[in-house]
């Protein structure tokens, strides 16, 4: 009974302290909304934890509010009811539900020169910062979390297929002599992908250079519809379907499920997210590499640079002026070289600035890791071309789910490339005259 | 003989169905209006801007013949839940009831699947069933039986129906026990007596006297799997293969929830609510009938 009484007494002083820190700075709080879990929250929360300490002004609170649709819909919502957050991460394919609203959401590139903070646009890597600029080249979203496509190969079910895992297949054209070998050996499953709709037909044109929208990709306003269905796609999907049919390329699921069949060695080679690296090094117990995402020798230009993928910190309009200075000081912490490098080596997604890359390199972090850098490589290969500077699609959700549903009838047999891919166009274009009439 | 009960009051009968009515008001009428509303109107996912349509929602939705597709997937799914949902139960029940030893541990087990959320016995499901990682998988490949519902349109509606029908057989079971366990023993002797079977004194005693609650079931369980199987849905197929598992319910949620097409959703689901109330009256009027009470 004594002691539980010294406890009490104990939380008591310790609260009453707290209590007193906090009124003494009164410092002005952040919210910062993410969804980021597992071994990435903890990360997060370190950063946020390392920005409150460098200074006392500011207080940056992460909090967990479920995956990136869930948390998107509930900063939605909280601005709908007037108390929005200060910070919100929000996926690549919301950009374009997030820039049509004006008057919501504040410009990083308008809240930087606002409050005086240093910003480099050129700073940043190319690929990732073209991906959320409009078309005069400012800057509406912080980067964050960016990744790329890039094959991962089985080196072990190489050597056993008689293939030289030390020259992975660096085009389609190449992929299909050795699929063949992989299976002849006696692999369960040849190749696979990850997220079908963003390897093999978003960054898959990209890659090609070729475009997926008119307007830029839809960067050029409300009136874009879908093109995807041109003749380098049509013949991708077509070689796809074919080679499911000779139990090549195994459908493993849309989104990030295909990357098990991997792990656990079934599948030889998959075409999946740069940022699965920690994943598949925690897990697979065979010996594995990264190689460039595969291209077709064939179309003339490519390889062009792929696109990325991941989410973006997007500030929203605040009642309050004063809490901009924070945001602004606490973007800046976020895009420093040494806070950059560390995200980058411990969680596999790329730097978002060319100052960081470079000291991962002179850290020997690629030395350390070969094949880590495959992914900046992929994405500064040629500077960005109005097919490869990313997507700005409404409703975009949608489209990915009808571009799911026609590849799987392509996969099962139940419509060829070109009609499955017309037919993703049409219905692709009814979400985006959608998006375009709300949006007016 | 007047049983009715007269409150000598005029406004204490009101006073005390007040707290009755605020709650379905505010908890069901008021959403159910707001539904309306949005159904007629076009927003951005912010709401700054809005125009108000008329019935453009509906038109889009009835001139989309993949919408149109769902409205069959639906009538089979929501179809085989309840039938294989109350069958199942129904037979579990009547194992119950003439269980002596370890009654209570038995039907203790059959109540746990109840507790288990709707995303749960999907995920578990989808572990037991998983084309590369399946237990089950495995063992139906090992009899050369090629299970993939991932490009198999019958195998995935097979998997959501299963999923949906394990996590409500607790629920039916508990109420057919409980109307079976009402069932005054006197009636059953009595027949085993003048020579009746078991299979016949079910069929003659047992089924009509439950009919009160098995009318109940069927009410709550097509309730259950026109509106409470999205999440199932959503952690095992997200309405693939093609369309293959696309439920109604299961597109309110993704197109309202998951792509902020509030409006578009709001006029699924007050398509939905019609297909429900147009079902539950026609169960009323016409089956109800059948019930002996």
């Amino acid at each position: 009974m004594k002691h539980r009484g010294l406890r009490v007494a104990r939380m008591a002083a310790a609260l009453a302290l707290a209590g007193a820190a906090t009124a003494a700075n009164a410092a002005t709080e952040v919210a910062w909304w993410h969804s980021m879990t597992g071994k990435l929250n903890d990360i997060v929360n370190q950063i946020a934890e390392n920005f409150n300490k460098s200074q006392s002004d500011y207080h940056v609170t992460p909090v967990y509010k479920g995956q990136y649709d869930e948390s998107m819909t509930a900063a939605i919502a909280a601005y709908r009811s007037g108390n929005p957050p200060q910070i919100v991460q929000v996926f690549e394919v919301g950009t374009a539900t997030m820039m049509a609203a004006k008057g919501a959401v504040k410009p990083v590139y308008q809240l930087m020169a606002e409050q005086k903070e240093p910003f480099n646009p050129k700073g940043f890597l190319g690929a990732v910062y073209s991906y959320y600029a409009d078309t005069q080249g400012h800057l509406i979203s912080m980067p964050f979390n960016s990744s790329t496509q890039v094959l991962y190969i089985n080196d072990d079910a190489f050597k056993k297929a008689g293939l030289d895992p030390n020259t992975p297949p660096k085009t389609w054209e190449e992929m299909l002599p050795a699929m063949e070998k992989l299976k002849a050996s006696g692999a369960p499953c040849a190749f696979t992908t990850g997220w079908q709709s963003w390897v093999q037909l978003e960054s898959f044109s990209a890659w090609h250079n070729v475009p997926f929208a008119t307007m830029q990709n839809g960067f050029g306003g409300l009136g874009t519809k879908l093109e995807f269905n041109g003749p380098v796609q049509t013949m991708h999907i077509k070689n796809l379907g074919d080679w499911v049919k000779k139990g090549l390329f195994t459908y493993k699921g849309r989104k990030d499920e295909p990357l098990a069949a991997f792990t656990s060695g079934e599948c030889a080679m998959i075409t999946t997210s740069s940022g699965s690296y920690a994943n598949i090094k925690a897990n697979a117990k065979f010996n594995w590499r990264v190689a460039q995402l595969p291209y077709y020798a064939s179309v003339k230009g490519a390889p062009q640079n792929t696109i990325i993928g991941g989410a973006t910190l997007w500030v929203l309009n605040q009642k309050d002026p004063k809490v901009y200075k924070g945001i602004a000081k606490f973007f800046t912490y976020l895009s420093s070289p040494e806070v950059q490098e560390k995200w980058h080596a411990d969680t596999g997604y790329v730097p978002i600035t060319l100052a960081a890359y470079d000291l991962a390199k002179q850290k020997g972090l690629y030395t350390e890791r070969p094949g880590f850098d495959i992914a900046i490589k992929e994405l500064t290969n040629k500077p960005p071309t109005a097919n490869s500077k990313g997507l700005r699609l409404g409703n975009f959700v949608q489209i990915r789910n009808i571009i799911d549903e026609e590849l799987e009838s392509v996969w099962s047999g139940q419509k060829t490339a070109k009609q499955a891919l017309d037919d993703a166009v049409k219905r692709g274009n009814d979400q985006l005259e959608r998006f375009a009439k709300a949006n007016q | 003989m007047e049983k009715r009960v007269v409150f000598d009051s005029p406004w204490l009968p009101y006073a005390l169905v007040a707290p009755q009515l605020a709650i379905t008001l505010v908890f069901f009428f008021w959403p159910a209006v707001q539904a309306l509303y949005q159904s007629l109107l076009i927003q951005d996912a912010f709401a700054s801007k809005t125009q108000f349509v008329w019935f453009d929602n509906f038109v889009t939705l009835f001139h989309d013949p993949h919408y149109l597709a769902s409205f069959r997937v639906t009538a089979i799914f929501s179809a085989l839940v309840t039938a294989i949902g109350l069958a199942v139960a129904l037979f579990l029940a009547a194992l119950a009831d003439r269980v002596i030893r370890g009654a209570k541990v038995y039907k203790t087990l059959l109540i746990w699947p109840y507790a288990v959320a709707a995303a749960v016995a999907a995920v578990l499901f989808v572990f037991l069933l998983n084309p590369t990682l399946g237990v089950i998988t495995h063992l139906l490949r090992r009899i050369g039986y090629d299970w993939n519902y991932l490009l198999n349109p019958g195998q995935a509606l097979a998997l959501i129906v299963i999923a949906a029908v394990w996590k409500q057989i607790s629920y039916n079971f508990l109420f057919f026990l409980a109307g079976m366990q009402s069932i005054p023993k006197s009636l059953i002797e009595a027949a085993a007596i003048d020579g009746a079977g078991p299979w016949r004194r079910f069929w003659t005693i047992v089924f009509p006297l439950l009919s009160p609650t098995t009318f109940f079931l069927l009410v709550v369980n097509v309730v259950y799997a026109f509106f409470d199987t999205f999440a199932i849905v959503d952690a095992a197929t997200s309405g693939g293969p093609v369309q293959a598992t696309s439920i109604l319910v299961f597109k309110v949620y993704q197109d309202g929830v998951q792509a902020l097409d509030l409006n578009g959703s709001a006029a699924q689901s007050v398509i939905l609510m019609a297909i429900v109330i147009a079902l539950t009256v026609i169960q009323f009027r016409y089956i109800e009938r059948k019930v002996q009470y």
